[in-house]
C-alpha cells in the first residue's frame, strides 16, 4: 500500500469530494420537488397527468442511469448547438459542461424513484384525516399543502434515507461524462500513478463515511418529527 | 443533420445498420444478468443460512460482507473486483507455475455482479426465512421431521412467496447494474449502443433504442414476476 500520492493530489481529491456532494445535494433537492409533482399527478384525477407521470416513472426506473446520462450528454448535447440563440446566451458555458448533464440525469432519475415512494406514502395517509380536512371546509389545495403532503412526507421519511444513500452510490457514474467527481479523481490518479487499489480504497472510505453521516442525519430528523406510537 | 440515413436504416439488423449489434448487446445483458442473478442467489442462500445458523465467526464474516458490499458504490465495487479478481487469479496461477490468462469478460462480469448481488440476496432470503410463521416450523419438528426434510418441505416452499418481491427488485437492479460493466469494457447493451452511436454520430437514435430495449426487458420481467407471485401465493389469504 502506497499512499504517498495523497499530498500531490490533495486539491483534486478535495474538489472531487465537493463535486460529489454538490451533485448529491442538487439532485436530491431538485429531484424531491419534481417527485412531489409526479406523486400528485399520479394520485390526482386528471388521466392525462397520471398517464404522463406513470410513463415518466416507468421509463426512468426501467432503464439504467448510465443510458439516461449518455442519452442526455451525447444525445441531447449534440442537438443543443442547433437551438437558435442558445450558443450566444449566458447559459452556453454551463450547457457545454458534463456537470450540467450529470446533475440533470441524476435529478430526473432520483425524481422517478422518489415519486413512486411519495405516491405510496400519499396513499397511506389515513382517509379520515383527509375527510376531516374537507369537512372543516379546506380547499383541495389547502388540504394538499397542510395535511396530505406533510403527512405523506412524514410517512415516507424512513425510506427517504435509503433513497439518498442509493443516490450517493449512483453518483460515481458521472465520471463517464468527464465530470471530475471523487471517483473521477481516483480514476485520474490511477491513470497517472498506475496504482489501482489505493485511490479506490480512499474514495470508498469517503463514500462509506458519507453514507454513515446521511443515515445519522436522517435518524436525527426522524426523531425530531413527533409521532404517536 | 449531416447523415442521410433514417433511424430505420441505422437500426436495421444487417451490417450497414447497427440493430444486430444492439440485439447482441441486449442478449449479453440478459445473459450477464441471469448468470449474476443465479450466482447471487446461490451466495445468498448460503449467506442467509450462515447468518441464521448463529455460529459467531461465520455470522460476523457474513455481516461484514453484506454491510461492505451494500455501503460501497456499485461502480467502485465492479471496477475494484474486476481488477482484483483477474489480478488475484493470475497471481494464484503464477504460484502454481502457470502463465497469466486473459479472463473471459463474460465470466468476470458474471462473477463480479454475482458477488454484489449475493449480499443483497443474503438479506432478502434472511428476511424471507424469518417471516415464516414459527408455528409451522414447530409443527414440522413435532412431526419428527429432520432439519433437511424440514428445510425442503416447509422452509423452502414457505420462503419463496415472501422472497419474491425482493427477488423481483433485485432482478431489476441487476439488469441496470449490468450497464456498469460497460465501464470496464465488456460489450453489453450500453456499450454496444455507445459504439454504434459514436461510429454513426447518431447518439440520440442509439441511446433511445438501447433505452427501449432495456424497457422491454424490465417490463416483461415485471409481468413475469407478478404472474409468479400470484401463482406462489395461491391458497394464501390475500393481503389486506
Amino acid at each position: 500500500m502506497d499512499f504517498s500520492w495523497i499530498f500531490s493530489y490533495r486539491d483534486l481529491l478535495i474538489q472531487g469530494a465537493f463535486l460529489t456532494c454538490l451533485l448529491l445535494a442538487i439532485s436530491v433537492t431538485c429531484g424531491f420537488v419534481l417527485a412531489v409533482f409526479l406523486a400528485i399527478a399520479q394520485v390526482g384525477r386528471n388521466p392525462g397527468a397520471r398517464w404522463l407521470s406513470k410513463g415518466y416513472c416507468t421509463f426512468f426506473r426501467g432503464t439504467p442511469l448510465l443510458i439516461q446520462l449518455w442519452l442526455l450528454y451525447y444525445g441531447l448535447g449534440t442537438y443543443l448547438p442547433y437551438v437558435p440563440g442558445l450558443r450566444t446566451s449566458f447559459l452556453w458555458p454551463l450547457l457545454r459542461e458534463g456537470l450540467f448533464f450529470a446533475a440533470l440525469a441524476l435529478t430526473l432519475n432520483f425524481a422517478a424513484y422518489q415519486g413512486e415512494i411519495l405516491r405510496g406514502a400519499m396513499l397511506a395517509v389515513p382517509r379520515g384525516e383527509l375527510e376531516a380536512a374537507r369537512a372543516v371546509g379546506m380547499s383541495q389545495a389547502k388540504i394538499l399543502r397542510r395535511i396530505w403532503l406533510p403527512r405523506a412526507i412524514r410517512i415516507g421519511l424512513p425510506t427517504f434515507a435509503g433513497e439518498v444513500v442509493l443516490q450517493l452510490k449512483a453518483t460515481p457514474i458521472v465520471f463517464s461524462v468527464t465530470v471530475m467527481d471523487l471517483y473521477g479523481a481516483a480514476y485520474k490518479i490511477r491513470q497517472d500513478t498506475l496504482l489501482v487499489y489505493e485511490p479506490l480504497l480512499l474514495v470508498t472510505l469517503f463514500y462509506v463515511g458519507l453514507t454513515f453521516f446521511i443515515t445519522q442525519a436522517f435518524q436525527k430528523l426522524e426523531n425530531a418529527v413527533p409521532t404517536r406510537r | 443533420m449531416n447523415t442521410p440515413h433514417s433511424a430505420l436504416d441505422l437500426l436495421s439488423l444487417t451490417p450497414p445498420g447497427w440493430g444486430g449489434v444492439l440485439l447482441a448487446g441486449a442478449l449479453a445483458t440478459v445473459l450477464i444478468s441471469a448468470g449474476a442473478y443465479l450466482v447471487g442467489m446461490m451466495i445468498g442462500f448460503f449467506g442467509a443460512l450462515g447468518k441464521l445458523s448463529g455460529i459467531p465467526p461465520l455470522r460476523s464474516l457474513l455481516n461484514a460482507y453484506t454491510t461492505i458490499v451494500r455501503a460501497v458504490p456499485e461502480l467502485i465495487l465492479i471496477v475494484a473486483l474486476y481488477y482484483a479478481g483477474t489480478d488475484g487469479l493470475n497471481r494464484l496461477l503464477a504460484l502454481a507455475g502457470v502463465g497469466p490468462v486473459e479472463v473471459n469478460g463474460l465470466v468476470a462480469a458474471v462473477a463480479v455482479l454475482g458477488f454484489v448481488q449475493g449480499a443483497y440476496m443474503t438479506e432478502v432470503l434472511r428476511g424471507a426465512i424469518l417471516a415464516i410463521p414459527v408455528g409451522q416450523l414447530e409443527a414440522a419438528k413435532a412431526f419428527g421431521m429432520r432439519p433437511t426434510l424440514r428445510f425442503r418441505r416447509i422452509v423452502l416452499p414457505g420462503l419463496i412467496p415472501n422472497a419474491l418481491p425482493g427477488f423481483a427488485n433485485l432482478w431489476m437492479s441487476v439488469i441496470k447494474d449490468s450497464a456498469l460493466i460497460a465501464v470496464v469494457g465488456y460489450q453489453e447493451l450500453a456499450l454496444a449502443a455507445r459504439v454504434a452511436a459514436s461510429n454513426t454520430k447518431e447518439y440520440m437514435v442509439f441511446f433511445l433504442a438501447a433505452a427501449a430495449l432495456y424497457l422491454v426487458i424490465t417490463i416483461v420481467s415485471n409481468m413475469l414476476f407478478s404472474a409468479l407471485e400470484v401463482s406462489f401465493r395461491r391458497g394464501q389469504k390475500p393481503a389486506s
